[in-house]
């Protein structure tokens, strides 16, 4: 079944996992920028990440007849030194424009402090600026209700934000309904442990699915993450009596009305 | 939207069922090895009181959350815990 895989961070997966996801349906990767699991030393670390999400794993996707696209920023795990990371950000109008490239993200907050709400804030400014897709990470566990809460709040002091071009993702049971109810998109996250697994997200499909602004990702990184978990979710669906078209709707077509409004973001609704 | 008129007890009886006694046997193997005072183990044992009220699984996240609402002066080190420990 086609589905589109709305975040994974390739750039910590094998080949193997891109032929899984070729052959699993996966029709297209959207990779946002994060933390690679360790802080880099210099803005030229990023530099070069952001080459590598641009130029190289879009190759690599490419090999399976998968389209990769991207979000470029600095994430808020390394965010704490602010002028660190606006030396990181005014790397970005370098390629923001490149054709693989979808908004800003995955910006947001990690452990909810003072520093990485002020990068927070510039970075939404800067996706303003420059008529740019939002993605947004909300904190992990105990951290993630009164995050989600913050970054509701923050982006409702911005005039130019309209929450339509906005995806706040791993939502849960506490957080979904505070995103959708302000007229953001929601993503929820499939982890074996942390976040959401395929039976939960199910759960809220069925409460919050009849809006078009939610989909599923996997999310799968460097950390115990399944790049799979997509899959596994569409067969809980077929499991709870969903059939072909509801999931089509979740999996592919709600996700391509959302990254459509990126001019770069090629695949048809139909 | 809502299409659970399945047999949901069916699908999902047996998964409950084994993940309810590995938290009994979790809860049992934390106390054998008299770590009860662990403030993960105290937040866990107040979320199981969540599990009588509606809306369980939306209660037992809050149960475990930070419920303050200003920003931290600076970000704490090292990865989330999983319960949000009280001053």
């Amino acid at each position: 079944m086609r589905y589109i895989e709305p975040h994974a961070h390739m750039v910590s997966r094998t080949m193997d996992d891109y032929q899984a996801l070729s052959i699993a349906g996966c029709r297209a990767i959207c990779e946002p920028a994060f933390w690679a699991g360790f802080d880099r030393s210099s803005a030229a670390g990023f530099y070069d990440y952001y080459r590598q999400l641009t130029e190289y794993e879009p190759k690599r996707a490419a090999r399976f007849h998968i389209e990769h696209y991207c979000w470029l920023c600095i994430n808020p795990k390394e965010a704490e030194d602010v002028g660190f990371a606006r030396e990181v950000i005014g790397l970005i109008p370098e390629f923001i424009h490149h054709k693989n490239v979808l908004g800003i993200g995955e910006i947001g907050l990690n452990k909810n402090s003072k520093n990485e709400v002020t990068i927070f804030e510039e970075q939404v400014q800067f996706a303003i600026d420059h008529n740019q897709l939002i993605l947004i990470h909300t904190p992990h566990l105990e951290d993630k209700r009164k995050g989600t809460k913050l970054i509701v709040d923050i982006l409702g002091q911005f005039p130019g934000i309209e929450p339509n071009r906005v995806l706040i993702d791993h939502v849960e049971e506490h957080t979904v309904k505070m995103v959708l109810d302000l007229g953001f998109w929601a993503g929820i996250t499939l982890y074996p442990e942390s976040k959401c697994t395929p039976p939960r997200a199910v759960d809220m499909l069925e409460h919050f699915g009849s809006t078009d602004r939610i989909w599923m990702n996997s999310a799968c990184d460097w950390g115990v993450s399944d790049p799979l978990s997509l899959p596994k979710a569409i067969l809980e669906l077929r499991k709870r009596g969903f059939d072909d078209g509801a999931i089509d709707r979740f999996v592919y077509q709600n996700p391509v009305r959302f990254l459509r409004q990126c001019p770069n973001f090629r695949l048809e609704l139909d | 939207m809502a299409k659970s008129n399945h047999q949901l007890v069916d699908l999902y009886f047996m998964d409950a069922r084994s993940k309810l006694i590995d938290i009994a046997a979790f809860m049992d193997r934390v106390e054998r090895a008299g770590q009860t005072d662990d403030f993960r183990y105290v937040a866990f044992q107040e979320a199981l009181a969540c599990l009588s009220k509606e809306s369980r699984a939306e209660s037992i996240l809050n149960a475990f959350s930070d419920m303050s609402e200003e920003p931290l002066a600076e970000a704490t080190l090292g990865p989330a815990l999983g319960a949000y420990k009280k001053a």
